[in-house]
């Protein structure tokens, strides 16, 4: 009923793709959440004057075409500094920048979200304001920031496809070259599609699962 | 005049509404009083329209309101109703809340809706606050606005479903007021309540509802003063 | 280390062109924005719709858009439905795509919108002989703006940085693509990518700032 000529070879490439992404992702997604918290939680304390050229900074990789980060890092890395860095690891630091400048808005809207009677709760029992931050206001932090977080790493999944510009053959790559060499389009755009969507669609359904459980109590 | 014929009721499985028969006349002031549950508010919103009803009719000068052929939207030009939560349109102003109905439902331009918008809110005590938003404004105040959106309709009947019991206890005064004042003006209206001495002191009958049926229905000095139904004795007894 | 010398007065000369390119991102992106809302909100009128394959339709589309990389759904507007033998200019490709990606998730936050605002409102237009028209348009859409105002400025923003992605299908004429081209005549790549970086980053404040002026003008109450 359907004929292809995708091989076995290929499908290979294909899966090989797919790890990259997953790869790039998970550890974009580490860097920067730990970056994003210590960005927002830098923000919160010094107050939106002190904080204004991080605020500026960060507020860069939300406002340029990750396409564009991504060209400038590789550029600079290579042109000016003339360093011999791998695509791979250029991908993973522009995408971790990225993910922190988002993930430091969450933090601080989470942080916010905390009412500060009951901060001023926790300082009244004597704790010190690493220990308010460490058991009051970051776990009321993170599940308010929570589902949102599960979006962004999501968002940066399927940001991920534009880390082809620094020569990183991730899914999308993969699918791009297999459709040149192969011409069917179509079929292999949807299974490269269907790749993306059976990992974000149950992820995306739990987090919205989540907002809706914790906007109900 | 409305006409209630042996009107059938239910939301699923459960009937709200067990045959109810009542005729409102022209210029007639009736209260509805009873528990909650007992399909006293749900008639109101049968009466003009917003529910379907099971079985049984009703009449609003002779139009059958649930007939397919009868046109809900001119219909409900000449019965205005006011809600329990007022429902005030947050993004209009107290003026534009008034006039947007006559304006776009009746086609009016917008200086006569407005003249006759300021009128109704003049009438109701809201003549300085006709730009103001409805956040600004009182529970109480709402509500008064939405009598005064419902009259600017010009309506033959006005239904109040409960109008007081979402307000605090010092705005119910006010809201009351503004309806004996109405009922003095010769409104014909059928109003739901838990406000006893109200319906006392303004109702030509007051009904009372038990479990979806209409147990008993008299003149006000009746049904406060010598109860027939032993239902009613005991509703009046619980809320006395 | 420092032996690179930066040249910016080589790709100044060519800001012109980079402007231009710059009123054509604007372009794609005002144009998938109208047609997105339009779209979103008829997704959101399907979904209401009683029809379950009209449902299923609108529920695939906004799911499709939002778990899937925009580049992927540019590809398929571009490369997919070559398949078809429909052969679509990079710019009806990319505006395809970015209008699609736009409608999903507006259509999403058009429902939750929707949500938010008390089915009593409706009501209370009903009631006072407003058809159903009339009781959307006037009390239903006016509050629904309101709530999705910030949520359709932000999408706006995307709009504009989605439409970068339009060089992967041979798109050269917007600022993405008339920066490529020029990098491909001059090799200043540094130079000329920071120089579309700082317009992209005005034009993205520019939206938000106006959008800002605009919400306050609007929305009084």
């Amino acid at each position: 009923m359907f004929e292809t000529a995708l091989s076995a070879a290929d499908l290979i490439f294909l899966a090989k793709g797919a790890g990259i992404t997953i790869v790039v992702t998970a550890i974009s997604v580490v860097i920067g959440t730990v970056l994003g918290i210590l960005f927002g939680v830098l923000r919160v304390q010094l107050g939106p004057i002190l904080s204004a050229p991080l605020t500026l900074f960060l507020d860069i990789f939300r406002s340029v075409p990750l396409l564009i980060q991504l060209v400038l890092a590789n550029s600079f890395i290579g042109m000016v500094l003339k360093l011999q860095l791998s695509g791979f690891f250029v991908a993973c630091m522009v995408l971790s920048l990225y993910t922190s400048a988002y993930c430091a808005e969450l933090v601080r809207g989470g942080i916010d979200a905390v009412p500060g009677i009951t901060r001023r709760a926790a300082r009244s029992l004597g704790m010190s304001w690493a220990q308010d931050m460490r058991y009051i206001v970051l776990p009321l932090a993170t599940r308010v920031a929570l589902p949102s977080w599960i979006g962004l790493a999501l968002g940066v999944m399927k940001d991920s496809a534009l880390v082809y510009v620094v020569q990183v053959t991730e899914l999308l790559k993969s699918t791009q070259i297999l459709i040149t060499r192969l011409q069917e389009p179509l079929f292999l755009l949807l299974i490269c599609g269907a790749f993306y969507f059976i990992i974000s669609f149950p992820l995306a359904r739990f987090g919205g699962y989540l907002e809706k459980r914790s906007s109900n109590d | 005049m409305i006409e209630i014929q042996n009107v059938h009721k239910s939301f699923g499985q459960l009937e709200v509404l067990k045959g109810i028969d009542l005729v409102v006349q022209k210029g007639e002031v009736v209260t509805v009083i009873g528990g909650s549950g007992s399909g006293k508010s749900t008639l109101l919103t049968c009466i003009n329209g917003l529910e379907p009803i099971n079985s049984g009719k009703i009449l609003v000068d002779g139009t059958e309101v649930h007939a397919k052929s009868t046109n809900l939207n001119k219909l409900r030009r000449k019965i205005g109703i006011v809600f329990q939560q007022w429902n005030a349109f947050p993004h209009l102003t107290v003026l534009e809340n008034v006039t947007l109905a006559p304006r776009k439902v009746l086609g009016m331009a917008k200086a006569e809706a407005e003249a006759i918008a300021e009128r109704q809110l003049m009438h109701v005590g809201l003549g300085d606050k006709l730009l103001a938003y409805p956040s600004r404004l009182s529970g109480g105040q709402q509500q008064r606005m939405a009598i005064a959106r419902a009259l600017a309709m010009a309506p033959d009947y006005m239904l109040f479903d409960e109008v007081t019991s979402a307000l605090d206890p010092q705005l119910v005064g006010e809201v009351l007021e503004t309806l004996k004042m109405l009922a003095e003006e010769g409104m014909t209206m059928i109003c739901v309540t838990h406000e006893m001495a109200f319906a006392r002191d303004v109702s030509k009958r007051v009904a009372y509802f038990h479990q979806g049926v209409m147990a008993e229905i008299g003149a006000p000095e009746q049904i406060f003063g010598d109860p027939q139904h032993p239902e009613t004795r005991k509703f009046l007894a619980s809320v006395r | 280390m420092f032996d690179y010398t930066f040249q910016w007065n080589q790709v100044l000369v060519r800001l012109p062109k980079m402007l231009d390119g710059a009123l054509v991102t604007m372009e794609v992106a005002v144009l998938s924005m109208l047609i997105g809302i339009t779209l979103a909100i008829i997704l959101t009128i399907l979904r209401l719709s009683g029809s379950r394959p009209l449902k299923a339709v609108a529920t695939g589309w906004i799911e499709i858009a939002r778990n899937t990389p925009a580049l992927f759904q540019i590809y398929m507007a571009h490369f997919g439905v070559a398949s078809f033998g429909i052969h679509f200019s990079p710019f009806v490709s990319l505006l395809i795509g970015i209008t699609f990606n736009n409608a999903g998730y507006l259509a999403e936050n058009f429902r939750g919108a929707l949500k938010a605002i008390p089915d009593t409102q409706a009501r209370a237009g009903r009631s006072l002989g407003m058809s159903q028209i009339q009781a959307f348009g006037y009390i239903i859409l006016p509050q629904m703006l309101r709530i999705s105002f910030l949520p359709m400025t932000n999408q706006m923003v995307w709009a504009i940085l989605m439409t970068s992605l339009g060089v992967t299908v041979g798109m050269n004429s917007d600022l993405y693509g008339v920066t490529q081209d020029l990098n491909a005549l001059t090799f200043r790549t540094f130079e000329l990518f920071a120089i579309a970086g700082v317009i992209f980053y005005v034009i993205t404040k520019f939206i938000t700032l106006s959008a800002r002026i605009i919400a306050s003008r609007l929305f009084r109450y």
